[in-house]
């Protein structure tokens, strides 16, 4: 099934093309009395785009999200779908529809008139319903449960139920407000494929609120990183697991180590920092300007750490102390403590077990100066 | 105290039986038992056939019962048309004032009925207020009365049992998920859709459990008749305690009774009829 829609090129179904923008937030803030909700969203989101709002509790994603529905209205600034400005539009009038985070399933209505409800709210004509509905069902694979009611049906099931409903308007947008939450860790992951799948099929711009990181990283085609009502980054998973500009995104999405350093010179291409006292360490320099002397972190995957007794040369190294070693199936993480305090963790691989990897040992950690990232302290 | 698998089985499967025990007993004693006594004595005619009481219930009384009924059924939607905003104004308006409205509401019931209905009396006499401001208003002729007339009955029996219709439609609508009211937005519903749609078909057990509170009550009332209404305006309630505490023509007033309570039945079985069993679960 394809929602016909107007856009010539696949690329554009598929990829991160913000300037064909189905939504654009500008400059938007919304604060409930004195308490700043979202401050300053300003970002676009292209058709056909998987996009997450991630970010822990209270950090304004539901809130954005609920903007874009309609159920708030931004303090200061415009939302804009398909060009047009609804801020002020309510729910019912605007071209985007939500899956719920339990559903909210209308419990006296079959799962037929569930799925109908909106395409009957909308005058459409019976024929073209009951085509819409069937072609939903057929898509989320419920079509023999169309006679049930919601309360007979379960989580997976009233959730893909959920999903038909908002798709059988054919919206420009679907959000999704942390849709799989509620479900436990198998049928997440089974849903989060299903997902994944059904945007495909259907081309359908999804807009996804998650606090799970992990989640973000399998779905999305671009994630927004929000902390306490900032979107502190916006880039493709791999861009924010691999290049995040802040601290808070870079400890937020998988583990980081962050080790405090002085920079010493910066140029365009790179900049070199001490660490670790007095080390000098070459960086790629971020999109961040610093200035000689300015605090920052050095910041390094767990997994591109390697251990050695010597300090390899063509690496950046650091001497360390082993405290710890645990073994963790795939990897062995390491806690290693620097010689002024800062704590490193590394995975290894079995290849890097040296011999007698006891606590006291002492160890050179190395990296390579690409896998590293500069960010503000 | 080690007890088997079985043992542990046999005294949870107990455990329900003695939980409702006491509620059955209650209910046989002053239920089950009265209503069988009842139904001995309206057939136990001294002198005469064993449908004599109902014979002379039916043939004489035909216009008190349905007159009961009329009065019973006309407040009951009164109290619907007037209850039904009110609890929906609490339930999804209210915010802070809730429970000081949810007070208000119940406040009545710290007086009793009959000193409620006696206030009634004074606030519908001649030369009252209501009836000096429907003259005003040329809504009454300058010599009319409210006292002594049906819309008086009417009204009284409407008042009295209003919070019993407003609380159960309270309840229901309190429960509705606000989020469904929100989703039924998204889904291109206005406002007004929604109510329609979601919010009125999920509220309707707590209109049939508000209409039963009120209306059962209602026909058979007799204090409000008495109090508000003429000769003219009787109702059965009246009749029946007059029979039993005065006249005590036992057979009679135990027959005006059962044909009452089958008359209220067949009403509430159409009614629920009419709603649909299923979504009243």
């Amino acid at each position: 099934m394809t929602i016909p829609d107007t856009t010539e090129s696949e690329s554009r179904r598929t990829g991160a093309d913000p300037a064909d923008g189905v939504i654009v937030l500008e400059r938007v803030v919304k604060r409930f009395g004195e308490y700043l909700a979202v401050a300053h969203a300003d970002f676009a989101i292209g058709r056909g785009e998987f996009f997450s709002l991630l970010g822990p509790s209270g950090c304004g994603k539901t809130t954005t999200l609920r903007m874009i529905a309609g159920f708030e209205q931004p303090t200061e600034g415009r939302i804009l779908l398909e060009g047009r400005d609804v801020s002020r539009v309510p729910p019912y009038r605007r071209n985007v529809n939500t899956v719920f985070q339990h559903y909210a399933l209308f419990p006296h209505m079959s799962v037929y008139d569930n799925v109908a409800f909106g395409p009957r709210s909308q005058k459409l004509d019976a024929t073209e319903t009951d085509r819409r509905v069937r072609e939903l069902l057929d898509v989320v694979r419920l079509a023999a449960f169309a006679r049930r009611k919601p309360s007979e049906l379960s989580g997976g099931q009233q959730q893909r139920v959920a999903l038909a409903r908002a798709l059988a308007n054919y919206p420009s947008a679907l959000l999704l407000d942390e849709p799989l939450g509620a479900l436990d860790l198998k049928l997440r992951q089974a849903m989060q494929g299903e997902l994944k799948r059904i945007q495909r099929e259907v081309g359908v711009t999804f807009i996804y609120v998650t606090h799970d990181q992990e989640e973000a990283l399998t779905m999305s085609g671009r994630i927004a990183v929000m902390n306490e009502g900032r979107v502190e980054q916006i880039g493709t998973p791999e861009e924010v697991y691999h290049s995040p500009t802040s601290v808070f995104v870079a400890t937020f999405i998988g583990v980081a180590n962050l080790i405090p350093a002085v920079v010493e010179q910066a140029n365009g291409a790179g900049a070199s920092v001490r660490v670790a006292g007095s080390l000098p360490v070459a960086v790629p320099a971020g999109t961040w300007r610093l200035g000689a002397g300015a605090k920052a972190s050095v910041m390094v995957r767990p997994e591109r750490l390697r251990l050695s007794a010597a300090p390899p040369g063509d690496c950046v190294s650091i001497p360390v102390t082993l405290e710890q070693a645990v073994f963790q199936g795939p990897v062995v993480r390491c806690l290693l403590r620097a010689a002024e305090g800062s704590e490193i963790v590394a995975h290894v691989g079995p290849e890097q077990i040296l011999p007698g990897l006891s606590p006291g040992l002492a160890l050179w950690v190395s990296w390579e100066p690409e896998a590293a990232r500069l960010l503000p302290p | 105290m080690a007890g088997t698998a079985a043992g542990g089985t046999r005294q949870s499967r107990a455990a329900p039986y003695l939980l409702i025990a006491p509620g059955v007993l209650w209910l046989t004693v002053f239920y089950v038992v009265p209503i069988v006594s009842l139904a001995q004595t309206s057939v136990e005619v001294a002198g005469g056939p064993w449908w004599d009481g109902y014979q002379r219930a039916l043939t004489g009384y035909g216009t008190h019962f349905f007159r009961s009924l009329r009065y019973a059924f006309a407040a009951t939607i009164l109290a619907l048309v007037l209850g039904y905003p009110l609890a929906y104004v609490i339930a999804f308006r209210a915010g802070r004032l809730k429970t000081l409205l949810l007070g208000l509401v119940i406040l009545p019931f710290f007086t009793t009925f009959l000193v409620r209905t006696f206030a009634w009396k004074t606030i519908l006499n001649d030369g009252g207020p209501a009836v000096r401001l429907l003259q005003q208003l040329h809504l009454l002729a300058p010599d009319g009365r409210l006292l002594d007339t049906t819309i008086a009955v009417i009204g009284g029996l409407t008042y009295n049992f209003l919070p019993f219709m407003v609380l159960p439609i309270y309840v229901s609508l309190e429960k509705i998920d606000r989020r469904l009211v929100e989703a039924a937005q998204d889904l291109y519903s206005t406002p007004r859709g929604a109510f329609q749609k979601i919010v009125l078909p999920l509220s309707l057990p707590g209109v049939f459990a508000g209409s039963l509170l009120t209306f059962i009550p209602a026909a058979g009332d007799f204090i409000n008749a008495e109090l508000l209404g003429s000769p003219n305006q009787q109702m059965i309630g009246t009749v029946i305690q007059n029979q039993f505490l005065e006249v005590r023509d036992y057979p009679l007033a135990a027959a005006l009774s059962f044909v009452m309570m089958f008359l209220i039945t067949l009403g509430v079985l159409a009614y629920a009829r009419l709603l649909g069993t299923e979504e009243l679960a």
